[in-house]
C-alpha cells in the first residue's frame, strides 16, 4: 500500500434515506471514511444501523441518496463496487452443511479471487481470525464464537478496502471480544472498517470515528477526540466539605445544573462558558473547604442518553418506539 | 461465475439426503416399470415378429419409462426446487450471494442449472437402462433421443416454475406445495378442458410433451417450452432484484 493511498477516500455515503411505506427506517444519513479508519456506527436496537449497512453493500436500495466504495457508484456499477467490498451481516451467512474450508473456499470464488491464490488467501483468513485448525471441522458444528469468526473471515477473503461488519462480537465471550477487537483494530490499519455495535466502550477502544444514530437520523458524527470533549466539555465534579446548599454553587457557578452525587460530591453542567475560575473563588471566599476539582468525564452511556433524549423531546416525542436508556 | 453457483447448488443438493432419495425412489420405480416391460416384450416378442410395422423394442420398453420419468419429477422437482431460495433467505445465506460480485442474473442461472444438471443425470439412467437391452436387440436412437430431449425440457420447465416459486416465499413447504399445484394446473389443464378447440390446450405441458414420446419435435412444442423456461427465469430474476428494493 503506498502513502497516496493512505488517505484515499473508501466510502463515501451521501444523504442515505430508506423508507418502508410511511415509515422512515433511516433518514438522510451520510459519512465519509478514508484508508486506515474505522468507524463506530452506534445507535439503540432499531436505530438503523443495519439498514444503513444494507444499503452500504448493496444488499438494500436506498430509496434516495448515493453510495460511492472507492469512488464508484454502487447503484450504476454494483459489480465492480462490490468487489471492493467485505460484509459480515447480523446473522453470518454460512451454510452449515460446508466444512470451514469449503466454505471460505467458495465465499473466496464468489469473491473472484483467482484459483492459485485461493489456498493462500483461505488459510490467511483462517490465521487471522483464529481459525488455524478449524479447517477441516464443519461449521454447523461449530461453537457461536467460532461461527462468528468464520462470518468475519469470508468477509476479509478477498482483502477488499472496504470491510462492513453488523455488531460482530455479539456472542462471543469476553475473551473472544478482546481477540475480534484486536482483530479489527489490525484491518483498520490497512482498510476501511466500519462496524456497528450497541456496546458502547467498544467504539472507544477500536475506533477513529463515531457515529451515533437514533431514530434512523444521525445525532452525532466526530472523531473518536471529538467525543472524548464532548464528553469532557460537559461537566466538573467538584468536591466540597463544608458544602452550602446547592443553589449557592449554581448561583457561584453563573447559574449552572447542579446535580448531588452524594453529600459532599456535585456535578456542575455550566450552561456556556468555564465556571472552574469562579467555582474556586467562592469557595475560598466563603469556606466551602474545596478538597476535589475536576472535569467529569460523562460516560459514554449517557453521552449516549443525552443524545439520544434530545431527540426524544423533539418533534417526533409522541411516536413511540424504544427507548434509548 | 455461474460455475461457482453450480458447484455450491449440486454441492448442497447431494449433501442433503435428499437428492439420494429421489435418485433412489425413482431408480427403484423406474428399474420395476423396466423389468415388467422386458418381461411383457418376450411373452408377446412371437406374435409382433408377424405383424408388420409392429412396435418394437425401444416402443415398448424404452418410452414407457420416459413417461413414467415424467410423471415422478412431476412429484419431486418441487422438493428439489423449494430450497433454492426459499432456505437461503431462511438460513439468511442470500446474503453472501447479494453482497458477492455477481450479477441477478447470474445467481439465478446458476441455481437453474445446478437442478438441470441433475434432472439430466436422471435422463442419462433411463438411457442407460435402455443401452442395456443392447446385447438382445435393436434400439431406435432417433426415438430415444427425441424422448431424452422431450423430457429435459419438461423437467427444464418444472425447474423454472419450482425456481421462481422459491423465490416467491421464505418457507421451503410453501414454494414445495406451490409448485406442486402450478405443475397440476399445467398438466391437468388439457383434460378439465372438454372443447377439443380450446387456447387452454396450447399451455398444457403434458400435451406438449406427447409428441416428443411419440419421437416428433414439432418447432411449436419446442418454442413453448424454451418461453416457458425462460420467461420463469426472468420472473425469478426480477423478483429477487425486487426484493432488494422492496425488502
Amino acid at each position: 500500500m503506498t502513502n497516496t493511498a493512505i488517505s484515499e477516500l473508501t466510502v463515501s455515503a451521501q444523504s442515505l434515506t430508506r423508507s418502508y411505506g410511511a415509515n422512515r427506517a433511516v433518514r438522510d444519513v451520510s459519512l465519509e471514511l478514508r484508508r486506515g479508519e474505522v468507524l463506530g456506527l452506534l445507535g439503540p436496537n432499531g436505530a438503523g444501523k443495519t439498514t444503513t449497512m444494507q444499503m452500504l453493500t448493496g444488499n438494500l436500495a436506498p430509496s434516495s441518496g448515493q453510495v460511492r466504495i472507492c469512488g464508484i457508484d454502487l447503484i450504476d456499477r454494483p459489480i465492480q463496487a462490490k468487489s471492493r467490498i467485505g460484509y459480515l451481516p447480523e446473522v453470518p451467512p454460512l451454510y452449515k452443511e460446508l466444512k470451514v474450508d469449503e466454505y471460505l473456499r467458495l465465499a473466496g470464488r464468489l469473491h473472484k479471487v483467482k484459483k492459485p491464490a485461493l489456498q493462500q488467501a483461505v488459510e490467511r483468513a483462517r490465521q487471522r481470525c483464529g481459525l488455524s485448525d478449524m479447517g477441516k471441522r464443519l461449521i454447523g458444528s461449530l461453537s457461536k464464537g467460532y461461527q462468528q469468526r468464520v462470518g468475519i473471515a469470508q468477509a476479509i477473503i478477498h482483502d477488499p478496502d472496504v470491510i462492513i461488519l453488523d455488531e460482530p462480537t455479539i456472542g462471543l465471550d469476553p475473551n473472544q471480544i478482546r481477540e475480534i477487537r484486536t482483530l479489527i483494530r489490525d484491518l483498520g490499519r490497512d482498510h476501511s472498517v466500519i462496524l456497528s455495535t450497541h456496546i458502547l466502550p467498544e467504539v472507544e477502544a477500536v475506533c477513529d470515528r463515531v457515529q451515533i444514530l437514533h431514530r434512523g437520523e444521525v445525532v452525532f458524527y466526530d472523531t473518536i477526540g471529538g467525543l472524548k470533549q464532548f464528553r469532557g466539555g460537559q461537566a466538573l465534579q467538584i468536591g466540597l466539605r463544608n458544602p452550602p446548599p446547592r443553589e449557592d454553587i449554581a448561583r457561584a457557578a453563573d447559574g449552572a445544573e447542579v446535580e448531588a452525587i452524594n453529600a459532599n460530591l456535585f456535578r456542575v453542567r455550566p450552561n456556556g462558558g468555564d465556571p472552574t475560575e469562579a467555582l474556586v473563588r467562592a469557595s475560598v471566599e466563603r469556606g466551602w473547604g474545596l478538597y476535589q476539582l475536576q472535569p467529569a468525564l460523562a460516560s459514554l452511556e449517557e453521552v449516549f442518553v443525552q443524545l439520544t433524549q434530545k431527540e426524544e423531546d423533539g418533534p417526533g416525542a409522541n411516536t413511540s418506539v424504544e427507548s434509548a436508556s | 461465475m455461474i460455475r461457482t453457483i453450480i458447484g455450491k447448488e449440486l454441492r448442497s443438493l447431494f449433501t442433503s439426503p435428499l437428492a439420494w432419495v429421489v435418485l433412489a425412489f425413482l431408480q427403484i420405480i423406474l428399474g420395476w416399470i423396466f423389468l415388467t416391460r422386458v418381461d411383457y416384450f418376450l411373452t408377446v416378442q412371437a406374435q409382433l415378429a408377424r405383424v408388420p410395422n409392429a412396435p418394437g423394442l425401444t416402443e415398448i420398453v424404452v418410452v414407457p419409462l420416459f413417461g413414467i420419468a415424467s410423471i415422478v419429477l412431476l412429484m419431486s422437482v418441487p422438493l428439489l426446487t423449494m430450497r433454492l431460495v426459499a432456505e437461503e433467505r431462511r438460513n439468511q445465506t442470500m446474503t453472501l450471494l447479494i453482497s458477492a460480485p455477481l450479477s441477478m442474473t447470474q445467481i439465478v442461472l446458476g441455481k437453474y442449472f445446478a437442478t438441470v444438471i441433475f434432472l439430466a443425470l436422471v435422463g442419462g439412467l433411463i438411457v442407460l437402462m435402455g443401452l442395456s437391452l443392447l446385447p438382445g436387440g435393436k434400439l431406435d436412437a432417433g426415438l430415444i433421443a427425441t424422448n431424452l430431449v422431450g423430457l429435459l425440457l419438461l423437467t427444464g420447465s418444472f425447474a423454472a416454475i419450482g425456481l421462481f416459486v422459491s423465490c416467491l416465499t421464505t418457507h421451503p413447504v410453501v414454494a414445495a406445495v406451490g409448485t406442486l399445484a402450478a405443475f397440476l394446473v399445467l398438466w391437468l389443464i388439457n383434460i378439465a378442458t372438454s372443447d377439443p378447440a380450446s387456447p387452454l390446450h396450447l399451455l398444457s405441458l403434458l400435451k406438449h410433451f406427447e409428441s416428443f414420446i411419440n419421437g416428433s419435435i414439432a418447432v411449436t412444442d419446442l418454442i413453448y417450452f424454451v418461453l416457458l423456461i425462460a420467461v420463469f427465469l426472468i420472473l425469478s430474476i426480477r423478483r429477487l432484484d425486487a426484493d432488494r428494493l422492496r425488502a
